[in-house]
């Protein structure tokens, strides 16, 4: 079985399937075709599996699950929803399923899914059903981590990881709303956002109320952290308490605003991402016209343009925060979507680029799967 | 309680199998929009959300008249239309 890379877009699923050389790809699709797919995610434990996060335009969020490496989908039985609120409780109805995230290696079966509004939610059957995270959902400050300043579409729910040697270790992130982690497997949660900067609000120096674009957690090095943020780009090395500014290292005149972060299969040193112009009234499209990938080779110490294949010109796309990949190759490929519906590969870590594929609808989202 | 008829918009035509009209037994828009769900499973909570509350881009009518809450009455009203309104590209 061949690797496919799965594209989640406004308008409907796509997928790539390369050769075994990766020089040759083919784009298979549309499925949902119409369907905002917000994340499409293989299960690690069992390939065969594929979660979608989906709406429609019309129509209220759910999830689609695959048994069968996505030829064919069901519904989810009981999609992520708050449980129903009473009196004079604020009411919470999901908007979006925005995030889906497998569980940890020992729990089959478990997935953790995040929404719009800010929601956690939790799988034990496969995607099937699933049910409102009340640790973090009901937690008594969840109102003021959720609800720093409400974008229009309410808060996102992103980036949970968790911690490979142990299940009951999470992290989430909410954007706007800052990175919370719990150790006891969801039941309790406490803000991580020391070091990292919040300079839209009017004190910066808060617990919470940052704006996370997207948090990795190195597979082989787990109390490594980096994060993509509104302020910056992070690194933290566990069991610190305070994130480090790495992109203070970038180039002044690109600086250090994107959305996504990927990082080394194996080399917690190497990690990439795709600055946007964050600059005046936030354009978030590639830099000048000029996209390009920056790739640091010590933790962030350093970083270097890699944008040799990327149109030097009139290239005025963004990059959204689910729509970078990289595979589980040894010299590691790399994938990217853009919201002008073009996917940008390297198969050499970033040296050089080409595009596999353009004229898709806006890409959400970009996922490897083995 | 007497059968209603229900006008299926395209977008959840998936759950009825591509009927545009089903039947439906029911007082309250409420009881109407259970009495699907038992027959579709997964069509309701796409038009109404945890809350009871509908949809942004789900629009409801009881004959000609504009259901705002699914707790209303059918009254007399034999067909529950079920529209979705959206705009843009």
């Amino acid at each position: 079985m061949s690797n496919t890379i799965w594209i989640g877009t406004r308008k409907g699923v796509f997928a790539l399937r390369p050769d075994p050389r990766r020089r040759s790809y083919r784009l298979l699709g549309p499925q949902f075709l119409g369907h905002v797919i917000h994340h499409v995610v293989q299960d690690p434990r069992d390939p065969k599996m594929v979660l979608i996060a989906a709406k429609t335009g019309h129509l209220g969020p759910t999830v689609f699950r695959s048994v069968d490496r996505g030829r064919s989908w069901t519904e989810a039985a009981k999609p992520p929803a708050f449980r129903k609120l009473a009196g004079a409780e604020k009411p919470r109805a999901v908007a979006r399923v925005f995030w889906l995230s497998p569980g940890h290696g020992s729990e089959k079966g478990v997935w953790y899914a995040g929404t719009a509004p800010a929601g956690l939610f939790r799988s034990s059957d496969g995607g099937d059903q699933w049910e409102p995270v009340a640790g973090f959902n009901d937690h008594p400050m969840n109102a003021q981590w959720a609800a720093g300043l409400a974008t229009p579409d309410g808060e996102f729910l992103h980036s949970i990881l968790v911690d490979p040697r142990d299940a009951r270790h999470l992290y989430l992130a909410i954007s706007i709303g800052g990175v919370f982690e719990s150790t006891d497997g969801g039941r309790d949660w406490a803000p991580l956002n020391g070091g990292v900067a919040a300079d839209f609000l009017p004190d910066p120096a808060v617990a919470f109320g940052h704006d996370p674009h997207r948090v990795e957690m190195h597979p082989t090095q787990p109390d490594r952290l980096y994060q993509q943020n509104h302020c910056g780009i992070y690194r933290i090395d566990r069991p610190a308490k305070a994130w480090a500014r790495i992109g203070e290292a970038m180039p002044k005149a690109i600086g250090d605003v994107g959305f996504p972060i990927v990082l080394h299969p194996t080399d917690p040193d190497i990690a990439w991402v795709l600055p946007m112009d964050g600059t005046t009234v936030w354009p978030r499209t590639s830099i000048g016209g000029k996209p390009a990938v920056y790739q640091t080779r010590n933790g962030g110490q350093s970083w270097r343009r890699q944008a040799r294949g990327l149109p030097p010109r009139n290239a005025w796309f963004t990059v959204l925060r689910q729509a970078m990949c990289v595979d589980n190759r040894k010299a590691p490929g790399l994938y990217f979507g853009t919201t002008a519906g073009e996917i940008w590969s390297s198969a050499n870590g970033g040296e050089s680029w080409r595009r596999l594929a353009q004229h898709l609808p806006e890409i959400y989202s970009v996922t490897f799967a083995i | 309680m007497i059968d209603r008829t229900v006008r299926v918009a395209s977008p959840l035509r998936s759950y009825t199998q591509g009927a545009a009209s089903v039947t439906a037994q029911g007082d309250s828009v409420a009881e109407l929009l259970d009495g699907l769900e038992r027959r579709f499973p997964g069509m309701r909570f796409r038009m109404i959300d945890e809350q009871d509350g509908i949809r942004p881009h789900i629009r409801l009518y009881a004959g000609t008249r504009e259901i705002r809450a699914i707790l209303e009455p059918m009254g007399a009203e034999t067909t529950l239309h079920i529209i979705c309104a959206l705009s843009g590209g």
